[in-house]
């Protein structure tokens, strides 16, 4: 990425959702700028209390620090944001971020929060690879998106006459479980 | 993660806290991954497993490699299961896993069984999951595939092939490039996505054959590309081959700016903001190609999406720096952006607006900011503490309301950075506006009565010892600086002495009041208080006797220390005790990598504090203490001015020369730094032999050769002419390097013994009329201008003929005369037909000279000037029109 911005693809350099307190739900880095968990800790902890006490609920907000443009928008108690280069066209990002939000809010029905994000986390991570590849867009319309990442779960949740007893068994229980648990 | 058991009993009655992951361990979850190796797979089930492992390592836990191979393995397994969607768990974790290269054999088969399949998906993401964790012999493998794939009639599939080609590019380049046929087909794809991923591949795969790209964009922007992001990228492009195209073109028929200014156009606001960007960030763009792209920006300003607001703002700002008139057009729209939710848009308004203020704007925009600074963060507030500082060069009449400004913001809440930010602007402005001097050292004093930072404290006092003696009222500082002995910490105390004692040798009659506080420190509880207020008790005869201070002890204790700290600290550590004592006199001074003149190109603008009194004065201090350490420049006088280094060779030459002219009253001595490039040669008795035959009324009187010059480590050897005194003689001088070469062995770095006589041609040199004036700015022009009286007046019309714009002749005229532009008059307004230009500087002879120049323009292209001089000398004010009218 030594390329001059003028000459090079518009590039994403991580995607981020975070709960409520800054913790981690998914997140993905596209970039080497931070090589280490610790360094993701950190920049996701600025991220977190630099835009934390913005409202950023009806439209998709912005802020720059450590040369890093970030593009953000929140919706109960999760924090979506994709970073960039400061040199960055704001206005591709936001894109990125429009993208990510809205195709998780079709992929969970509406019901985003927290806690379906993490019983769906396998659909938010397919989410999030079905929209950057190795920092570079792939897709950018969140239905088609959406389409793609439903696309798989459909044979999941085939039919129960279609699936083994041992596997509608396994499908009851667990339903089982999280009934209770709830 | 792994939490005990009665926390998870606690937590299940929180049902906030509820987690599918409470509790999750990964011993267990590798444990579960045995399920990937039952023969009768439960596909819910391994993706649940699956899901569990990409959560542990997007927590940020890791796995060993032998927990990774195994996972790994189990997992090339579920291969043999057809669900969709634990398909795509798979594909998704063998990219998380980056499994080395002699596991990925065992997927390879299976993910080209994909590659190959009836399902768009499998395709698709077996490719990038191939592409992803393959090496260059695989690739040759699947490259027919990857090529059919480009062209694939499913967009899915097409984009996966294009944006892996983007990717192997970086490290299979001759494998890529032999796919542009079949990308450059894809670039013509119906499908937005697919269009935009195969251009950026066909550029990325061209960019190095500029002809090729100028044909792509040519091609392209006549046609139509459908995807904004595609477009954007063209964009990109189009930039980059009008800035290559260079500077053969005349402004005003650029090619390809109708496209960029179509694209403003566009219906996608992603496209007209990359497109207005690029327009702005137009090399040497013109108001006339500014104004559509400021237009559309402007619009931004007032969208309802703080996205769109900071984009446009962030552009005005930088267009700011270089076209502030351009940007005054959107001054209301910017100050309704001051009260903006977002306070990034709200800082780089405030600055932009801070850049394209006039003066009479400068109150308002003052109280607007006051209200604002107390709510946003310090690392804004610094921004805004920059903009004012340099508002405040800008207008130096209103230097009042910015220091009060400044004051204020100084006494109230902040940290470290924040606090030197505006100490370092206070200071600045002391230095270059003599008014704002009394007021500003009082608002540090106060400062230093209640601040927190040691550093800033030592640093002001070090400052105050400088300035606080030239002021008309050196006592009224004395308290604030002994009330420092008391109350601070012993670092912020012995600065506080030094301080002292400035005073005490600047200013006589503080001597017996300075004498009393200075026995006092002798009781300090610290030692190094204690040595200092002994030492120079000692060096001020505070011993009862008070006499007038004496050269030494004035340059001990105010003359800057020019040897380089590092020399110093090696001739120390070399140093073995004897009975001859250290002599600081033998440590060299020659700067290893940076000589004089460079080391003030490359430094920064002064950041205050931390530099020395001001940047040019402080270079012209050391080519003055430099000069006079040879004793054949002793008797030459005071240096008038030092010009800024000329290049007297290319660069990446063998031998790098340039020459500092330094102007004496009756003398010239020409500086030649030396920098010798070859490891393999050393070069002695390096002299510069210099034909003045072009140059009749300057005689060479002396010159100084450099004994040696070793590789990379730069030598300056000096010529030194006689020439009319107080006069502006001015001449052209050929220059050749003459010197003995050694060889020199690269292996042993010792010379051989025998050299042999070489020269080298170097460029010639003028010494021309701007050489004897000294750009000295005044604050107050008028005043100036006005107290200088019209004795001495000189005034003329001259006709410049055609020129490029009223711009270029307006710097061309301050060029030729060398003098300061006052009051920002050297920027010429876009679209301006006249213009008024203020110089000031002090002529050879410390004579000062005001010059107001008139431009106007008369026809399409033709340039006259009226220039009026006012000067203490009528010699002098003929002198400068003589420069006009032979220049």
């Amino acid at each position: 990425m030594s390329a001059p911005y003028s000459e090079a693809c518009p590039s994403v350099k991580n995607i981020l959702l975070l709960d409520s307190d800054g913790k981690r739900v998914a997140v993905k880095y596209f970039s080497d700028d931070w090589p280490t968990n610790a360094a993701k800790e950190a920049f996701e902890r600025v991220v977190f209390t630099k835009t934390q006490k913005t409202n950023a609920r009806t439209e998709a907000e912005i802020a720059m620090f450590e040369n890093y443009i970030v593009v953000y928008k929140f919706v109960q108690d999760l924090h979506f944001f994709v970073t960039g280069g400061d040199d960055e066209n704001e206005l591709i990002l936001a894109t990125v971020l429009t993208a990510f939000f809205d195709s998780v809010g079709t992929l969970l029905r509406g019901n985003v929060d927290k806690r379906e994000a993490l019983e769906n986390l396998d659909l938010i991570l397919l989410c999030i690879d079905e929209i950057v590849d190795g920092g570079i867009i792939l897709e950018t319309d969140p239905n088609v998106i959406a389409g793609k990442v439903a696309s798989n779960s459909i044979d999941s949740a085939a039919p129960l006459s279609e699936q083994t007893l041992t596997q509608a068994f396994a499908t009851a229980r667990e339903h089982f479980t999280r009934s209770l648990l709830k | 993660m792994a939490q005990p058991l009665v926390k998870k009993d606690d937590d299940r009655d929180d049902e906030a806290e509820y987690s599918p992951f409470l509790g999750i361990e990964k011993g267990a979850v590798l444990q579960e991954a045995r399920v990937f190796n039952d023969p009768q797979l439960d596909a819910r089930r391994c993706s649940q497993v699956i899901t569990k492992l990409l959560y542990l390592l997007n927590q940020g836990d890791t796995f060993t490699k032998i927990e990774a191979t195994e996972v790994f393995f189990a997992v090339t397994k579920l291969f043999q299961s057809r669900d969709l969607g634990l398909r795509r768990m798979v594909y998704l974790i063998i990219k998380e896993l980056s499994p080395s290269s002699d596991e990925v054999i065992i997927v390879t088969s299976s993910l080209m069984k994909d590659m190959n399949s009836k399902t768009d998906m499998y395709r698709a993401n077996a490719i990038r999951v191939l592409c992803r964790i393959t090496d260059g012999t695989l690739l040759t493998q699947i490259e027919r595939y990857l090529k059919q794939a480009i062209v694939d009639k499913n967009p899915v599939v097409a984009s996966a092939a294009l944006v892996s080609g983007i990717h192997l590019l970086q490290t299979n380049p001759e494998i890529v490039k032999r796919w542009s046929n079949e990308v450059q087909e894809a670039v013509q794809s119906r499908a937005p996505l697919v269009q935009f991923h195969a251009l950026a591949l066909l550029h990325q795969i061209r960019q190095n054959d500029r002809l090729a790209v100028s044909k792509l964009v040519t091609s392209l922007t006549r046609g139509t590309v459908r995807s904004p992001l595609a477009q954007c990228l063209l964009i990109r492009y189009t930039s980059q081959v009008i800035r290559e195209s260079g500077n053969n073109t005349q402004p005003g028929d650029r090619p390809f700016y109708d496209y960029l200014e179509s694209c403003l156009r566009h219906k996608s606001e992603m496209v007209i903001f990359e497109a207005a960007r690029a327009i702005t960030e137009l090399n040497g763009v013109t108001s006339r190609e500014l104004t559509p792209a400021i237009t559309v920006l402007q619009l931004f300003l007032s969208s309802s999406k703080p996205v769109l607001r900071f984009a446009a703002v962030r552009t005005l700002n930088k267009v700011a720096m270089t076209h502030p008139m351009a940007v005054t057009n959107c001054n209301i729209d910017m100050e309704s952006l001051i009260s903006d939710q977002n306070r990034s848009i709200a800082t780089l308004a405030i600055t932009t607006l801070l850049k394209t203020g006039n003066e009479s704007s400068v109150d308002r925009l003052m109280k607007q900011i006051t209200n604002f600074m107390s709510d946003i963060a310090d690392e804004f507030k610094i921004v805004v503490v920059e903009a004012i500082r340099s508002l405040c060069l800008k207008f130096p009449l209103k230097y009042r309301s910015l220091m009060n400004f400044l004051s204020n913001i100084l006494r109230e809440e902040g940290g470290f950075d924040y606090k030197k930010a505006i100490v370092d602007s206070i200071v600045i402005l002391i230095r270059d506006i003599p008014d704002a001097k009394e007021s500003g050292l009082l608002h540090l004093c106060e400062f230093i009565e209640d601040c927190e930072f040691t550093y800033l404290s030592t640093q002001i006092l070090h400052f105050l010892g400088v300035e606080g003696p030239k002021t008309s009222d050196p006592s009224k500082y004395i308290h604030y600086i002994y009330n420092r002995v008391h109350l601070e910490n012993a670092t912020v105390r012995a600065s506080a002495v030094s301080t002292l004692a400035k005073f005490g040798a600047a200013v006589d009659e503080l001597k017996p009041r300075i004498f009393v506080l200075l026995r006092r420190c002798v009781f300090d509880s610290d030692d190094e208080v204690r040595d200092r207020a002994t030492l120079y008790l000692n060096t001020l005869g505070g011993d009862g006797s008070v006499v007038e201070t004496d050269k030494d002890v004035k340059d001990f204790l105010f003359g800057s220390f020019d040897i380089p700290l590092v020399n110093f600290e090696t001739s120390l550590k070399n140093y073995e005790p004897s009975e001859e004592p250290f002599d600081i006199n033998s440590v060299p001074k020659e700067v290893k990598s940076a000589p004089l003149a460079e080391k003030k190109a490359a430094g920064k603008k002064p950041t205050g504090l931390g530099a020395p009194p001001s940047g040019p004065p402080s270079t012209a201090d050391a080519y003055e203490r430099m000069l006079l350490s040879i004793p054949e420049f002793a008797n030459f006088g005071k240096l008038f001015k030092s010009s800024a280094p000329v290049e007297l060779t290319e660069a990446e030459t063998e031998y790098a020369v340039n020459v500092v002219k330094h102007i004496f009253d009756r003398h010239i001595v020409f500086q030649y730094n030396c920098t010798n490039t070859i490891p393999e040669q050393l070069l002695e008795d390096v002299i510069v032999i210099v034909d003045a035959s072009e140059a009749e009324e300057f005689s060479e009187v002396f010159s100084k050769p450099l004994r040696s010059l070793p590789y990379d480590s730069p030598g300056q050897t000096f010529v030194a002419f006689e020439k009319p005194e107080g006069l502006p003689t001015v001449g052209k001088f050929s220059n050749i390097l003459k010197f003995f070469v050694k060889e020199v062995d690269p292996s042993t770095g010792e010379a051989e013994e025998d050299g042999v006589e070489d020269e080298y041609q170097l460029e010639e040199l003028d010494v021309v009329a701007a050489d004897y004036i000294l750009k000295v700015g005044v604050s107050n022009f008028r005043n100036a201008w006005e107290s200088m009286g019209a004795d001495c007046e000189r005034v003329d019309e001259y006709g410049l003929g055609p020129r490029e714009s009223l711009a270029e002749a307006v710097n061309t005229v301050i060029n030729l005369l060398g003098m300061q532009p006052c009051e920002g008059t050297e920027v010429v307004p876009p679209n301006s037909r006249s213009h008024t230009c203020l110089l000031s500087g002090v002529y050879i002879g410390n004579i000062k000279v005001l010059v107001r120049l008139s431009f106007g323009l008369d026809g399409p292209k033709d340039v006259a000037m009226k220039l009026a001089v006012r000067s203490e000398d009528e010699a002098v004010s003929d002198a400068i029109h003589e420069i006009v009218a032979s220049g």
